[in-house]
């Protein structure tokens, strides 16, 4: 391409200064726009309601005080319970952390085999598995209300890790599949001269190989079953019940004054483990993200 | 002692489709077998099926006299270098030579002595603790070969491995390759689509085509006395000029009559033919149509034919002429003073001439 064909080579440096700079601007604006809730959150979190009532909305704390913070982690009230957030944060957690990992192995088995062990009906197999992505929760409810019931596992975190798994491998098994179908089935055929079976293959060349779409399942599993409200309330019982329900819990229990300082700092908390594994993890996330779809 | 690999009767489909259809092949030890052919003449699919990684419809092979029809891969000792060299990306180079022993749950003792062994045989020991991400073409290719060196099989696969080299490596590696067969005395099968690289390699080849073997035979044999037009016309470059011509009279007195233009039909005799007569196609290799006087012999005879065009080659110059209404090519000397739209004066040794029926294309001599 010549000078003479495009025309941003002939603006000037102060144009191109100018628009650069233009264009920051616009992009800060947003990013303010998107970060003021939260930054209301996080002021108002750190206020005492005395100062909300009288103060402004956007105004910063004249006195901070962390008390909203210890109240919201162990000692605002879920209807009768006044522990605060610490054990359903830990309920989550304990649900959680299974539910990733073993939808993300599953994930990774399902993948491997559509992608590079083709058999017939494959194509169907995945399909369907695709397919399952995009089932509403709330039509899965009341069959899954049976099968929980049958199982007796119902209202025990089993029980919801068992359903956050079901429902996650649609999407575990399409993130894999498409990363694996990248590499070379020469692979496999090499492998298998090697001597080589279905699962060494598995362990010794394809996991090492799956970090970036590893990292991409984790946070996304992750992200969904954290932040999941409906499966959490329909499937739990008191004590077993997320992070997510018992905020709402928290929410919306009060009596007589709204405490909204400490209903802002338990939505933080419950909202800090994900913001977490994005912070650490993100980069990785939009570069298994393109290494999972572009080729795939 | 019985062959190396004994292929009988092999068919193979997909679903209705007949991939490759009645195959029989077998090599002894320490042959080199070249299957070449167009793309999708089936025989990547055959190297596949004898490496076990396709399943076969029908027929058997053996291998080292073991019938290894229904046996998997890894036990039909066999080693197999591929198109993408189809290296482990997150392994070292020593870990991706070793792979192999140590799913087989070798010593780590003789899986060193064998790495360095072969390290050594193919001058990769800088390489050995580097990925395949880091190496270059020629040297993943070395690494591909060593993977398979190292098993020592009784049989070397390989699918297509210079393929994916620019074309002074493909050179290169193709000498390393003959020389590494001369050195092992090993049996090796190796498909290729290009037919230069099968004449240099092989000891014997197969071409193929649409899943049925064309002809089988030494590089010498396939080139000089092709069983069809397809061989005669796939194998050699500038191909085999093929000729529309009449054959008339029998035995001794055979005439072989080529139409010239703005002359008197080219008349040859050729005595060897008999049986033959009416229309057939004249197949003569370029470098069989010399300048007159050049080769001498009973069956060499001179006609002038108009020069066409006249592509100096380097070593050699090519002259296209126009015999039985086709373009032929003729190789001369490099000296050759040619120009277009002039009458030249070739000798036709027609005792290097191959004949084929036109309609069916089958050899006829």
């Amino acid at each position: 391409m010549t000078d003479a064909t495009f025309p941003a080579a002939r603006q000037s440096r102060a144009t191109r200064i100018a628009l650069r700079w233009g264009l920051y601007l616009i992009l800060a604006v947003f990013a303010l726009w998107y970060l003021l809730p939260l930054f209301v959150m996080v002021t108002t979190s750190l206020k005492s309601l005395d100062e909300i009532r009288t103060g402004s909305l956007i105004a910063l704390p004249r006195e901070v005080t962390f008390e909203p913070w210890r109240t919201a982690w162990s000692g605002a009230c879920t209807g009768i319970q006044c522990e605060g957030l610490r054990p359903y944060f830990w309920n989550s957690v304990l649900l959680a952390v299974p539910a990733v990992l073993i939808s993300t192995l599953i994930g990774a088995l399902n993948g491997y085999v559509v992608a590079q062990w083709r058999f017939k009906g494959a194509n169907l197999i995945f399909s369907l598995m695709l397919f399952g992505c995009f089932i509403p929760f709330q039509v899965v409810l009341l069959p899954m209300a049976r099968t929980l019931g049958m199982l007796g596992i119902a209202g025990t975190i089993p029980g919801l890790i068992f359903v956050h798994v079901i429902y996650g491998i649609g999407f575990t098994t399409l993130f894999f599949r498409n990363y694996y179908v990248t590499i070379p089935s020469e692979l496999v055929k090499a492998a298998k001269i090697d001597g080589a079976g279905f699962f060494r293959i598995f362990w010794s060349i394809f996991l090492p190989l799956s970090l970036p779409i590893i990292v991409v399942t984790v946070i996304w599993q992750f992200t969904q079953i954290w932040n999941d409200f409906l499966f959490g309330v329909s499937f739990s019982q008191a004590g077993t019940q997320p992070v997510t329900v018992a905020l709402n819990n928290i929410v919306n229990s009060t009596t007589g004054v709204k405490e909204y300082n400490v209903d802002m700092a338990a939505a933080i908390i419950a909202a800090l483990p994900t913001l977490l594994v994005y912070v650490v993890a993100g980069k990785y996330f939009i570069r298994g993200l393109t290494a999972g779809s572009v080729k795939g | 002692m019985s062959p190396i690999l004994e292929i009988q009767g092999l068919f193979k489909n997909y679903g209705s489709t007949e991939i490759l259809k009645d195959i029989n092949v077998s090599i002894e030890k320490g042959e080199f077998l070249v299957l070449v052919g167009p793309s999708g003449c089936g025989k990547s699919t055959l190297l596949n099926c004898i490496a076990g990684l396709e399943p076969i419809s029908g027929g058997t092979i053996r291998i080292g006299g073991l019938d290894m029809t229904q046996v998997s891969p890894k036990d039909r000792n066999i080693a197999m270098v591929f198109q993408s060299y189809a290296l482990y990306p997150t392994m070292t180079v020593a870990k991706n030579i070793t792979f192999g022993m140590q799913v087989r749950g070798v010593d780590k003792a003789t899986q060193a002595a064998k790495l360095a062994e072969v390290a050594r045989q193919l001058q990769i020991e800088a390489l050995l603790q580097r990925r395949p991400g880091q190496l270059s073409g020629g040297q993943r290719q070395r690494v591909a070969m060593g993977r398979a060196l190292v098993r020592d099989p009784a049989l070397f696969l390989f699918d297509e491995p210079l393929s994916n080299l620019d074309a002074k490596l493909r050179v290169e590696m193709r000498t390393e390759i003959k020389r590494l067969h001369q050195d092992l005395g090993a049996s090796m099968v190796y498909v290729t689509h290009d037919q230069i690289e099968a004449m240099t390699l092989a000891t014997k080849i197969v071409v193929m085509k649409g899943g049925v073997i064309q002809q089988m035979g030494t590089p010498a044999e396939i080139y000089t006395r092709p069983a069809n037009t397809f061989v005669a016309d796939f194998m050699g470059s500038p191909a085999m000029n093929l000729i529309p011509a009449r054959v008339s009279g029998n035995g001794a007195g055979s005439v072989v009559e080529v139409a010239r233009i703005g002359a008197e039909p080219l008349r040859l005799r050729d005595p060897r033919l008999t049986g033959v007569s009416g229309d057939i196609l004249l197949g003569l290799r370029p470098e069989d149509i010399t300048r007159a006087g050049q080769r001498s012999g009973d069956l060499v005879q001179d006609g002038a034919v108009t020069v066409e065009v006249v592509e100096p080659a380097g070593a050699d110059t090519y002259v296209v002429t126009r015999l039985g209404g086709k373009e032929v090519t003729s190789r001369l000397p490099a000296d050759t003073v040619a120009r277009p739209g002039e009458a030249l004066t070739f000798g036709f040794d027609l005792s290097k001439a191959s004949y084929f029926a036109p309609d069916s294309g089958q050899r006829l001599n």
